[in-house]
C-alpha cells in the first residue's frame, strides 16, 4: 500500500511540477491531466472511489479540455522562446518554499493529529455514503442551502462565461 | 490502510499546494496561472478527504465540502478562461504582468 | 398569531426589497413605471409585515418579556462544517427594541420611497441629462434610484433583525456600498471652484469620501467582531449578552478586554453614525438627492451605527465597569460631537447642510447617552430623531423642488436653490411644507409638551442630571454640554424656519417657487404626525400633571424588557454598579430643556424674524461673532486639518520618500537621488507656500488629487505582486503564532 501511495504521489508532485516550470502550454496542460489523474489516485486510496470518478470526469473530462480549447484560441502565446516566468519568480519560490516549510512543521510537528491513529469505518457505513452524501446534500437542516447556491453559481458563470467570451458587436 | 499516516497525505497535499502557489506568483502566462490555481484547489481537495478518512468516517462533510470545491473551481474555471479569451482578444496578450489597467 | 408565524414573518420582512433590487437590475430596469411600482409594493409589504410583528410584541406581557426578551427567534446553520455545524448559526430575533425599530424604519422607508416618486418627476417629460438633475424633468435613471434605495431599504431591515454581529455587519457594509452608490448618484455632475463654500466636493468624490471614512471604522470594527468570538465563542447576541456567558468572561479576567472590544466595536458607530473624528464624510453626502439623503440621515444609515451600541449595551455596560475609560470616551465623544456640530450648524446657510449637521448633532446625544448608561433614552431619541429628521429632510427638499420650480420659471441656472440667503417668503407659496416643516423643526428644537423631541431629549437630559448629582461627575459634564446644544439647537432651527418661510421672497427663484406634488406633500403629512406622537408613549409616569394621567411609560418599560433582567442578575452578581434604572424625577433637567427649547427658538426669533433679512442684507450673526462665525462657518476647519495631518504627510511619503528613495534611488543611482529629491522637496515647499497662499481654492482639486495619490506607489497594479505580498503577510503571521504557541 505504501509503495503505491509512494508512486502516486511521485506522479502527482512531478507531473504538477511540470505543469508550472514548461514552457510549452500544451505540455503543461498535458502533465496537469497526469496530475489529476494521480489525485484521483489517492482518492481511491482513502477509499473515495466516488470523488475519484468525479475528479476523473470533471478535471480531466471538463476542465482540462476546457483549458487545452484556450491554449489554441490563445495560440500564438502557446510557444514562445522567452521566459515562462515573470521578473519576480525568485521571490516566488522563496514565498512558496516558505509556506511549504511552514506547511511541513505544522503537520509534523505542532499538530497533534499525527498521532491519532485512524478511526475505523465500518464497511457497511462506507459503502453507503454516498448515498448518504445524496440525501445530506438536499436535506433542509444540512446542506441544502449551500447546495442550492452552488448550482445558481454554477448558472450564473455558465452565463457569465458566455457573455464574457462573446465578440464584441460593432 | 493503516500503513500509511495521515501526515504523508496532508505533506503530498502541502507539496501540490506549494508548486501551485508557485506557479501562482511567478508564471507569465495567465492560462497557466488558471492551471495552477486548480492544482491548489485539488491540493484543498486531497486534504479535506484524508481528513474525513482519518477522523471523521462516518459523517459526510468531507466529501461534501470536496464535492462544493469541485463545484466553485468548474466555475472558476468557466469564468476565468473566458476573461482570458476576452483579454486576448481586446489586448493581443495573455500576459499577467501586462495587464496593469489598475495601475496608479 | 403563533411564534412560528411570527419568525416567518420576520425572514420575510427583508425578503420584499432585497429581491426588489435583483428583480429591477435583471429584469424591469427598461419599464421605469413597473420598477418604482415593484418598489413600493416591495416595502410595503415589509412595512405590514414589521408592523404585525411589532404589534404582537407589543401586546405581549412585559414580565414575560422582561424574562424572555428575545421573542422570536429562528436561525439556521447555513454552512454546516461536520461536528462544528454552529459555527456559522444565523438567523433572525425579535426582542423589544429591535420591534421599536421595526415600527420606525419601514415607516420612514415606505415614507421616503413614495415621496421620491415626487421628488423625481415621475409623469413628466422625461429629462436627458444622465447622472445629473434634471430640473423639472423626470428622472431618466430612475429605475436604478428605486433599485439601489431598495438594496438600502432591505439591507436595513436585515441589520435590524439580525440575531448575531456577522449577519449585521454583512447589512452593514452592503449599507456603505449603496450609501457610495446613491450619493454618487448624478456621477455627472460637477462644479468649479466655489470661494463661498470650498469644501464642496462633486457627487463622485463625496461618495468616495463617505465610503472612504465609514471604511476606516469599520475595519477597525471587524477586528472588534473578531475579538468578540474570541471572548464568548459566539457572535450571537441572546447567547454573548446572557448573564452566564458575560459573568464567565469577567471570571476569567476579560473584563478589561471586553472595555477594548466595546471600544473596538464603538469605532464603527463613529464611521457610520458621523461622530467626531469621523463626521467630516456626512455633510458632503448631502451631494445626494433629498431622498438619499433622508434615508441616510434618519431612516437608515446612521441610525445603523447607534443602533449597533444600543444593541450592544451588556456588553458596553460590563465593559465599562471593568474599565471606566470606555465610559468616558463613548460620554465625552458624543457630547462633544452634540455641541460641535450644533455650533457649526448655526453659521450654514445650505438648508441640508444646517441638517446635516444638526442630524449629527443629534447622534452625539444618543452616544453621549449610552456613554452615561441611559439605555432606554438613547432608544427613544433614536426612534423619535428617525421620524422628525426624515420629516425635516423631505421638507428640505420639497423647499429645493420648489425653488428649482421657480428657477425654471424665470430661467436662472446660476442662483443656488439650496441657500436659504436666496429663499425667504415661502409660508405664502408652500403652506403645506411649511406647516409640516415647523412640526419637525419644534420636534428637533424639543418645544415642550406636544413634540415627540421633547420627551427624548428630555429624558436622555434627566437621565444625565441623575448620573450627575449620584456621584458621576462625567453625567454633569454631559448634562451641561448637552443643554448648551440644546439651546443652539433652538436657535439654529429658528433660524432655519425664519430664514426660508419668513419675510418675503429675497430672489425672483423664491418669489415663484410652488408647491410640490402630492406624492411628495403625504409622505410629509405622515410623518408630521409621528413627529408629534412618538414621544408620548415615553411620558415618565413621575412628569408632573401628564405623568399621573397617563401613568404608563410604556416605551421605557417596554425597551427596557430588553436587557432588564440581564442587568439586575448581573447586578446581583456585583459585575456591575446598578441595574437599569428609572430616573427619580427632577425639575432642573426639566426646567433646563424647557428654557434651552423654549429660549433658543425664540432668540432665533428675534435675531432673524423679527425683522426678516432683505435681498442684500447679510447674516445678523456675522457682525457680533466675528472672526468665530467664519471659524463655524468653515466647519471648524476639520477638513483643512486632516487635509494636512493625514492626507498631505501621506502624499509627501509617497512621492519624495518611497518613489524617489526606493525606486528611482536603487536604479538611478544616489547621485541623481540627491538631485530629485531636493527638486521634490523644493516642489513641495512650493506647493506648500501656493496652498498657503492662495487658500482654500484649490482644496477640492487637492483633496481629490490625494486621495489618489496616497496609495499611488503601492498600486503597481500587477495581480501577482499582491497574491506575493498578501502570502509574504499571512505566511509571516502564521510563523509568529506557531513561534509563540511554542514558547
Amino acid at each position: 500500500m505504501a509503495v503505491i501511495f509512494v508512486l502516486i504521489s511521485i506522479l502527482t508532485l512531478v507531473s504538477g511540477f511540470i505543469v508550472v516550470t514548461n514552457r510549452n502550454l500544451f505540455h503543461a496542460a498535458l502533465a496537469m491531466m497526469a496530475s489529476f489523474l494521480g489525485v484521483a489516485g489517492l482518492y481511491v486510496l482513502l477509499a473515495m472511489g466516488f470523488m475519484a470518478a468525479a475528479q476523473l470526469l470533471v478535471y480531466i473530462g471538463a476542465i482540462s479540455i476546457l483549458v487545452m480549447f484556450a491554449i489554441m484560441m490563445t495560440r500564438r502565446m502557446m510557444q514562445t522562446r522567452e521566459t515562462p516566468f515573470n521578473s519576480q519568480w525568485r521571490w516566488g519560490l522563496v514565498t512558496s518554499l516558505f509556506v511549504f516549510g511552514l506547511f511541513a512543521y505544522v503537520i509534523l510537528r505542532v499538530w497533534p493529529l499525527t498521532d491519532r491513529s485512524i478511526v475505523e469505518a465500518s464497511d457497511a457505513s462506507l459503502a453507503g455514503i454516498v448515498v448518504q452524501m445524496g440525501q445530506d446534500l438536499v436535506a433542509r437542516d444540512l446542506y441544502a442551502i449551500p447546495f442550492e447556491l452552488a448550482s445558481v453559481l454554477l448558472l450564473a458563470a455558465l452565463i457569465g462565461a458566455i457573455v464574457i467570451a462573446l465578440p464584441e458587436k460593432r | 490502510m493503516a500503513a500509511i499516516p495521515l501526515s504523508w497525505y496532508l505533506l503530498v497535499a502541502a507539496a501540490l499546494f506549494c508548486i501551485g502557489l508557485y506557479g501562482v506568483l511567478s508564471r507569465r502566462n495567465a492560462v497557466a496561472i488558471l492551471m495552477s490555481v486548480e492544482l491548489m484547489l485539488n491540493a484543498v481537495n486531497i486534504n479535506l478527504l484524508a481528513f474525513w478518512r482519518y477522523n471523521w468516517p462516518d459523517g459526510t462533510a468531507g466529501p461534501v465540502w470536496a464535492i462544493f470545491v469541485l463545484t466553485v473551481a468548474a466555475a472558476e474555471a468557466a469564468v476565468g478562461l473566458a476573461l482570458v479569451i476576452s483579454v486576448y482578444r481586446n489586448r493581443d496578450s495573455v500576459v499577467a504582468e501586462d495587464l496593469d489597467l489598475l495601475r496608479n | 398569531m403563533s411564534e412560528q408565524t411570527l419568525a416567518t414573518l420576520t425572514w420575510l420582512v427583508p425578503v420584499g426589497p432585497l429581491l426588489t433590487f435583483f428583480i429591477i437590475v435583471l429584469f424591469t430596469n427598461r419599464n421605469r413605471t413597473l420598477s418604482w411600482l415593484l418598489s413600493w409594493a416591495a416595502i410595503g409589504v415589509s412595512l405590514v409585515f414589521s408592523w404585525i410583528i411589532a404589534f404582537n410584541l407589543m401586546a405581549m406581557d412585559v414580565h414575560d418579556l422582561a424574562h424572555h426578551p428575545t421573542a422570536i427567534h429562528s436561525a439556521i446553520a447555513w454552512l454546516p462544517f461536520g461536528e462544528f455545524t454552529n459555527w456559522l448559526r444565523m438567523g433572525v430575533a425579535v426582542d423589544p427594541l429591535t420591534a421599536v425599530m421595526l415600527i420606525m424604519v419601514p415607516f420612514a422607508t415606505t415614507a421616503i420611497f413614495i415621496y421620491s416618486v415626487g421628488y423625481h418627476n415621475y409623469g413628466k417629460p422625461r429629462g436627458t441629462h444622465l447622472g445629473e438633475p434634471n430640473h423639472g424633468k423626470e428622472e431618466p435613471l430612475i429605475s436604478r434610484f428605486f433599485a439601489f434605495m431598495s438594496l438600502f431599504g432591505g439591507a436595513m431591515l436585515t441589520l435590524v433583525v439580525a440575531d448575531n454581529l456577522l449577519l449585521l455587519f454583512m447589512a452593514w457594509e452592503v449599507m456603505g456600498l449603496c450609501s457610495y452608490l446613491l450619493i454618487g448618484f448624478w456621477h455627472a455632475r460637477t462644479y468649479g471652484p466655489d470661494p463661498k463654500n470650498p469644501q464642496k466636493l462633486a457627487p463622485r468624490f463625496a461618495a468616495v469620501k463617505a465610503f472612504m471614512t465609514t471604511r476606516v471604522g469599520d475595519v477597525i470594527m471587524l477586528l472588534g467582531i473578531v475579538g468578540f468570538y474570541r471572548l464568548f465563542g459566539t457572535l450571537n447576541f441572546s447567547e454573548a449578552f446572557s448573564v452566564e456567558a458575560l459573568a464567565h468572561v469577567v471570571e476569567t479576567g476579560g473584563g478589561v478586554w471586553l472595555g477594548l472590544l466595546a471600544l473596538l466595536l464603538f469605532a464603527g458607530t463613529v464611521g457610520k453614525s458621523a461622530q467626531w473624528p469621523l463626521h467630516v464624510w456626512l455633510p458632503n453626502a448631502m451631494e445626494g438627492p433629498t431622498p438619499v439623503s433622508a434615508i441616510i440621515h434618519a431612516a437608515a444609515m446612521v441610525s445603523a451605527g447607534v443602533y449597533l451600541i444600543v444593541r450592544l449595551f451588556p456588553l458596553i455596560t460590563v465593559g465599562m465597569e471593568a474599565a471606566p475609560a470606555v465610559s468616558l470616551i463613548i460620554g465625552l465623544i458624543g457630547a462633544f460631537t452634540a455641541l460641535m456640530a450644533a455650533t457649526i450648524a448655526i453659521a450654514q446657510d445650505d438648508v441640508k447642510g444646517v441638517l446635516a449637521y444638526s442630524t449629527i448633532s443629534q447622534l452625539g446625544y444618543m452616544v453621549a447617552a449610552i456613554g452615561i448608561g441611559a439605555y432606554v433614552a438613547a432608544a427613544f431619541h433614536l426612534i423619535t430623531h428617525g421620524f422628525f429628521k426624515a420629516l425635516l429632510f423631505l421638507g428640505s427638499g420639497s423647499i429645493i423642488h420648489g425653488m428649482e420650480h421657480g428657477a425654471e420659471h424665470v430661467h436662472d441656472h446660476h442662483t443656488d436653490p439650496q441657500d436659504m440667503m436666496n429663499m425667504g417668503g415661502l409660508r405664502r407659496k408652500m403652506p403645506v411644507t411649511f406647516a409640516t416643516f415647523v412640526i419637525g423643526g419644534f420636534a428637533l428644537a424639543g418645544f415642550p409638551l406636544i413634540t415627540a423631541g421633547f420627551w427624548s431629549k428630555d429624558e436622555i437630559l434627566a437621565e444625565a442630571w441623575f448620573v450627575g448629582t449620584h456621584g458621576n461627575a462625567l453625567g454633569m459634564v454631559v448634562f451641561w454640554m448637552l443643554v448648551a446644544a440644546a439651546i443652539l439647537t433652538a436657535f439654529y432651527t429658528a433660524r432655519q424656519i425664519a430664514l426660508t418661510f419668513l419675510g418675503k421672497p429675497r430672489t425672483p427663484l423664491a418669489e415663484h417657487a410652488h408647491e410640490s406634488n402630492r406624492y411628495m406633500l403625504l409622505p410629509l403629512i405622515a410623518l408630521s404626525f409621528f413627529a408629534i406622537t412618538a414621544g408620548w408613549a415615553g411620558i415618565p409616569e413621575k412628569f408632573p400633571v401628564l405623568g399621573p394621567l397617563v401613568n404608563n411609560n410604556f416605551f421605557h418599560h417596554f425597551v427596557g424588557a430588553t436587557v432588564e433582567e440581564a442587568l439586575h442578575e448581573l447586578e446581583v452578581l456585583e459585575i456591575i454598579g446598578h441595574g437599569l434604572e428609572l430616573p427619580t424625577f427632577s425639575w432642573v433637567p426639566l426646567i433646563g430643556s424647557v428654557i434651552a427649547a423654549v429660549g433658543g427658538l425664540f432668540l432665533g426669533w428675534w435675531v432673524y424674524g423679527r425683522r426678516p433679512l432683505g435681498s442684500e442684507d447679510a447674516d445678523p450673526l456675522i457682525a457680533p461673532l466675528g472672526p468665530v462665525h467664519h471659524f463655524l462657518r468653515n466647519k471648524w476647519y476639520w477638513d483643512e486639518l486632516y487635509q494636512r495631518l493625514f492626507v498631505g504627510p501621506t502624499v509627501y511619503l509617497s512621492e519624495t520618500v518611497v518613489y524617489e528613495l526606493l525606486d528611482r534611488g536603487v536604479i538611478d543611482g544616489t547621485l541623481h537621488f540627491v538631485a530629485r529629491t531636493t527638486f521634490a522637496l523644493g516642489g513641495y515647499v512650493k506647493r506648500f507656500e501656493e496652498r498657503v497662499i492662495s487658500g482654500g481654492v484649490d482644496a477640492v482639486k487637492d483633496l481629490v488629487l490625494s486621495f489618489a495619490e496616497g496609495g499611488r506607489s503601492l498600486q503597481t497594479g500587477k495581480i501577482q505582486e499582491y497574491v506575493l505580498v498578501s502570502m509574504l503577510i499571512a505566511g509571516t503571521l502564521t510563523a509568529l503564532i506557531v513561534i509563540l504557541n511554542m514558547v
